[in-house]
């Protein structure tokens, strides 16, 4: 039966790619960077998954309401993300040890939650973002 | 061997191990905003495990719920992330 093996397969790389969002937020380093696994590989596979069950209930509402379900979570994933970031940017959550740069190092006030355009070093308006040092 | 077994002894598994890969980060996770994340990412692996369930028991009501958790999953990031941003630091 082809619809069977369409399935499968879907379904397959839709728990392969859950599988690897899983490990990657156990294996990453940072916060920054397990926000970069939770809206990528995630919703990949969740939206995977979710065409698996399209194709499985061939009827229209179901297929609507799937459809409805894959276009909120690719809407909402980054929006979430970027709130997040920024709330943990704001919060002083450290940056990985090995990390080779930060944009935005000096350039958001910490009192003002206000995005500058030049780097602004005065040290009661900055978050201290130092490297971590391997503990914690 | 069947869509059905196929789906209920590897596809379900490999979800809940994913599932609970996903709550040690959330036990263990140093910051609160790890949490956070570990939580979103925990009712996005559960909406798979939904959409698995309704293709098994052949239920297209249980997408209802996936909609749903859809929804609870965006709305208490966002709130979780704002109250975290507007709070004070001792």
């Amino acid at each position: 039966m082809i619809i069977d093996i369409i399935i499968g397969v879907l379904a397959t790389f839709g728990a392969l790619f859950v599988l690897l969002a899983a490990v990657g937020m156990i294996r990453m380093p940072d916060t920054y960077l397990r926000i970069s696994v939770t809206t990528k590989a995630a919703t990949l596979g969740v939206g995977l998954l979710l065409m698996a069950s399209m194709v499985y209930f061939s009827d229209s509402d179901v297929t609507s309401q799937a459809f409805v379900i894959i276009l909120f979570i690719f809407l909402t994933a980054p929006v979430s993300a970027h709130l997040i970031g920024r709330a943990s940017y704001f919060i002083g959550v450290k940056l990985w040890d090995k990390s080779v740069m930060d944009d935005l190092r000096g350039k958001y006030q910490k009192n003002t939650h206000e995005l500058k355009s030049v780097v602004d070093d005065t040290p009661e308006d900055n978050v201290d973002h130092t490297k971590m040092n391997g503990n914690k | 061997m069947t869509l059905e077994d196929y789906l209920y002894y590897i596809i379900l598994p490999v979800l809940v191990i994913s599932a609970a890969l996903i709550f040690w980060r959330f036990i263990k996770g140093p910051s609160i905003a790890d949490k956070i994340i570990s939580l979103d990412l925990m009712i996005t692996t559960g909406i798979g495990i939904i959409a698995i369930y309704s293709i098994i028991y052949d239920h297209s009501t249980l997408m209802d719920v996936a909609l749903i958790l859809a929804l609870i999953a965006f709305l208490s990031t966002v709130a979780l992330s704002y109250y975290l941003e507007k709070r004070r630091r001792k």
